[in-house]
């Protein structure tokens, strides 16, 4: 491929070995090889709008924020599911690095994956707060808000940091060999509600509780180590299947609901 | 325009990513472990019913099949099936613990670089007493077998 002339000759090269694949036209795959330079903050997001930029404007990837906070630029690097502008070239220490697609999401072209299933499965842990008190939604009665100890916060909080971004999805073993198994994105997504002392629906154990559902969860933790935020999907899953093995007990006290005045006179007192 | 393609298993990694359970830590190696051993101890026991039937055929059926396993390569079979009982069984139950929630710790605040809780050493010394068990066994078993 192209070279691009470096002025510093002290500045560090990498290969890049970036996958091509056009689904539309069924051309095949190949690796395209790039000598992209690199210093020491170079993340491999980076390298492919490097790519992009001066060698091949071909390259389809998706990003957004550069900043692991959108999810958009997952993709394996080196073998390992990781978000592209989350990895710094210089922490890899390798002389190439690889950056295929996904694994387990379609491919439409080159790194940009189909999340259509992922959503989809995401979709059916019906991922929002369900409350049978229909005064919540109704305006024209006042707005409430609901009281949360910070510790019934921590029950959900680590969970709710999830940004979408499939590494847990891909890494799955599971979610390799059973298209319909949820993933650990959206287990986790159903612990985070079932935890939460706002919602009140009493179907969440239900929906997960499947032949193709929470039992074909085998703690490989493959997800909790590729996630980049922290928020530890397999912990979720465990807790949540703790629950329905009767191990733990849902002794969910309902937050407490607080009318909040216009004038704002409760001075914060519950 | 052509349209574009999607078809469902495209990209599917399959069984094929179980093969290199290195690149996501011991847990995933346990995963893989627990399926290998267990595949091997299903095939073990589907033989070991054959060769306890052959008993109906007589005293002299039984005792020439039985020399089977008094080979060289049935030793080492039997060495195997050792290890994987011992793994499968003491990895198993450190499982019927962490499905439970049991010692996987409790949600936090996460904060960089993010050690999730579950993959908390308290577990993953389940696994490592689990190889060292198997390994110990394997030991024993060899020199029962083999009169070291």
């Amino acid at each position: 491929m192209n070279n691009t002339t470096i002025d510093n000759k002290n500045e560090r090269r990498i290969t890049l070995k970036v996958y091509r694949e056009n689904r539309g036209q069924d051309s095949g795959s190949h690796h395209d090889t790039f000598e992209v330079p690199y210093k020491k903050w170079t993340t491999v997001l980076d390298a492919l709008l490097y790519v992009k930029s001066y060698m091949d404007p071909s390259v389809a990837i998706r990003y957004s924020c550069r900043m692991a906070s959108c999810g958009s630029c997952g993709m394996k690097i080196n073998g390992v599911p990781k978000l592209a502008c989350y990895t710094k070239i210089s922490e890899l220490e390798t002389s190439t690095v690889e950056c295929e697609p996904l694994p387990n999401f379609p491919i439409i072209r080159d790194l940009v994956t189909d999340f259509s299933r992922f959503f989809n499965h995401h979709k059916s842990m019906q991922p929002y707060i369900q409350t049978n008190d229909s005064t919540e939604a109704d305006n024209s009665k006042g707005t409430f808000s609901f009281y949360q100890s910070p510790e019934d916060v921590d029950k959900y909080l680590q969970f709710s940091y999830c940004i979408k971004c499939g590494l847990c999805y891909s890494a799955c073993p599971t979610v390799g060999t059973d298209l319909n198994f949820p993933g650990p994105q959206a287990l986790a997504q159903q612990y985070r509600y079932f935890a939460d002392t706002r919602d009140e629906s009493k179907k969440r154990l239900d929906i997960v509780d499947d032949r193709h559902g929470i039992w074909r969860c085998h703690f490989a933790g493959s997800c909790s180590k590729v996630c980049p935020k922290g928020v530890d999907p397999a912990l979720g899953i465990q807790l949540l299947r703790s629950y329905m093995l009767g191990i733990s007990k849902n002794d969910k006290i309902p937050a407490k609901k607080i009318e909040i005045n216009d004038d704002n006179n409760n001075n914060g007192k519950i | 325009m052509k349209e574009i393609e999607r078809p469902t298993r495209n990209n599917l990694e399959g069984i094929g990513g179980w093969l290199n359970p290195s690149r996501y830590g011991w847990e995933r190696i346990s995963y893989w472990f627990q399926r290998l051993t267990g595949v091997f101890l299903l095939v073990y026991f589907i033989g070991h019913v054959y060769e306890t039937s052959t008993i109906v055929n007589g005293q002299n059926a039984w005792e020439s099949f039985l020399e089977l396993t008094q080979t060289l390569w049935g030793h080492l079979f039997l060495i195997m099936v050792i290890g994987a009982s011992t793994f499968h069984s003491a990895n198993g139950i450190r499982l019927i613990f962490t499905h439970a929630g049991i010692g996987l710790g409790t949600p936090g605040r996460p904060d960089y670089p993010y050690n999730p809780a579950s993959l908390n050493y308290r577990q993953k010394s389940g696994i490592w007493i689990a190889l060292i068990l198997a390994a110990a066994a394997m030991f024993y078993g060899f020199n029962v077998l083999f009169g070291v």
